[in-house]
Formats: C-alpha cells, structure tokens, sequence
C-alpha cells in the first residue's frame, strides 16, 4: 500500500493559506477578501485533517467541524456586513471605506 | 500509486483554483474558482480516510456557504473589481514578502511532521466507516460542551445577521 506522506498534505495547506493571505492584502473587492479568508480556513482544515491522520486522533476532526460551523456563522454575519457597508458607501471598493484610516 | 495521482490532481486543482481566486477580476469567477478548490479539498478529506468531514465540506462549504456568497454577489451586482494603485511598498515587497510567509509556514509545519510519521500506516482514523461512528461519539461525549455552543453561536449569528440586513424604519 502506498501511502502520501502528510508532509505533503501539510506543504498544500501552507500554500493555500498562502494564496489566501494574498488575496486579502491584494484585492480590493470586499467579497474577494471575504473569499479569501474562507480560503485560509480551508487550509487551515486540511491542516487539522493531515495531522489527524497522522496522530491517530479524532480531536482534529471535531475541530474541522466546529471550524467548519464558526466560518459559516461568520460568513452570514459577514456578508450581512457586506451588505451594509455597499448601501451606505455604494460601491465595494474597500478603499472607499476609510473612516478610521490613520 | 493512485492515491498519489489522486493527492496530485486534487493538489494541482485546488492550488489553481486559489491562484484563479486572486486574478480574477469578477467576483462571481472567483466564487467559482473558491468552489472548485473546496471540492478539491473535499476529495483529499476523503484520501485522508475523514468521509463525514468530506461531506459536511460539499454540503456546507461548497453548497450553504458559498451559494450565500453567490446570493450575496447577485444581490448587490457586483460587477469588475476597481483598479487602484497599489502603494509603492506593495508593489516592491508584495509578492515576495508573501512568497516568504509560504515558505516559513511550509517550513515549519513539514518540520513538525516529521516526527509524527507514525501513523502513515491504516489506524483507527483511516478504517471506513468507524471513522464517522468514532467522529460522532467524541463529539457528544467528550465535546459535548463545545458542541452545544456552537448551537448558541450560530442563533446568535442567526439574530445579527437578521438585524445587519434589515431596512430601516
């Protein structure tokens, strides 16, 4: 039986999570940036399965179900934002949302 | 053999579909290419012996969560990303300042994982089946606590989002 060695699973997570750190600095879509941090939780999960497997242990597991819980309370919630912030500003730019810019 | 082809095809897929996520000037295209990288994921969940994990991923993830995003993107019709100027410090140090972050985590975790190569061999985790029935007991047992807050988590996310999206009087 061959078998993947988890470091590979964890090298794919870093570079998701990487990508994903990109997309939040670099774009400036709000949405985007939304969908970038859902990028970084779904590294952050293959993570948390890879080191699961390779401990033997179901913690990990719970632990990708309540992540998995938690970003889709915060997508609700954020979007609910998202929604707000485009009707009071009138566009989706994040720079246009500059109040309590220093 | 196939697993490794497997791990490759869903790896290449999934990297793609993020680096689509950043270039694409449309938000709806970068919804897709998000979709496309949770089901690239949830095959590798399932490569990794974790199927109820692979399939809370396709249901909530890549079905509730994102068909939200796209709900979301159709309502406020979301059209191409503006291009602004990026400052000058982004434009020099960006990409490579980000390269680095990748390398450094990539680094460490793979150095954390080289001591725990214990388990690459079928465990408890890997056995079909068992998997979910093991998944299940720990949550209402062991994690039981955490568990029934997060119902109060997503009441309270439930009530926020309501009085967020709501006109005013």
């Amino acid at each position: 039986m061959s078998v993947i060695p988890i470091s590979y699973y964890l090298v794919l997570s870093a570079i998701l999570f990487g990508l994903g750190m990109v997309g939040v600095v670099f774009k400036r879509n709000i949405i985007t940036i939304f969908m970038s941090i859902e990028l970084m939780l779904n590294a952050v999960n293959l993570a948390f399965v890879a080191f699961a497997r390779a401990h033997n242990q179901l913690d990990g597991l719970v632990f990708v179900f309540f992540v998995i819980v938690v970003a889709a309370a915060e997508a609700a919630v954020g979007l609910a934002i998202v929604i707000m912030i485009t009707q009071n500003r009138q566009s989706l730019n994040v720079e246009r949302v500059n109040l309590l810019k220093f | 053999m196939i697993p490794f082809i497997v791990f490759f095809v869903c790896a290449l897929l999934a990297v793609a579909g993020a680096i689509m996520l950043i270039v694409a000037w449309e938000p709806i295209h970068s919804a897709l290419s998000l979709v496309l990288v949770m089901m690239a994921l949830a095959v590798l969940y399932l490569l990794l012996g974790a199927e109820f994990i692979a399939a809370v991923q396709i249901i909530v993830y890549a079905g509730a969560v994102m068909v939200l995003f796209v709900f979301v993107i159709m309502l406020l019709n979301a059209g191409t990303e503006e291009r602004t100027n990026w400052s000058k410090f982004a434009k020099i140090a960006g990409l490579p300042l980000a390269f680095f972050l990748l390398l450094a985590i990539a680094h460490f975790l793979s150095r954390t994982a080289i001591g725990s190569n214990i388990a690459n061999g079928p465990g408890a985790v890997s056995n079909a089946g068992v998997s979910t029935r093991a998944l299940s007991m720990a949550l209402f047992q062991q994690y039981l606590f955490p568990f029934e807050a997060t119902s109060i988590l997503i009441l309270i996310a439930l009530l926020g989002a309501l009085i967020l999206a709501r006109k005013d009087e």
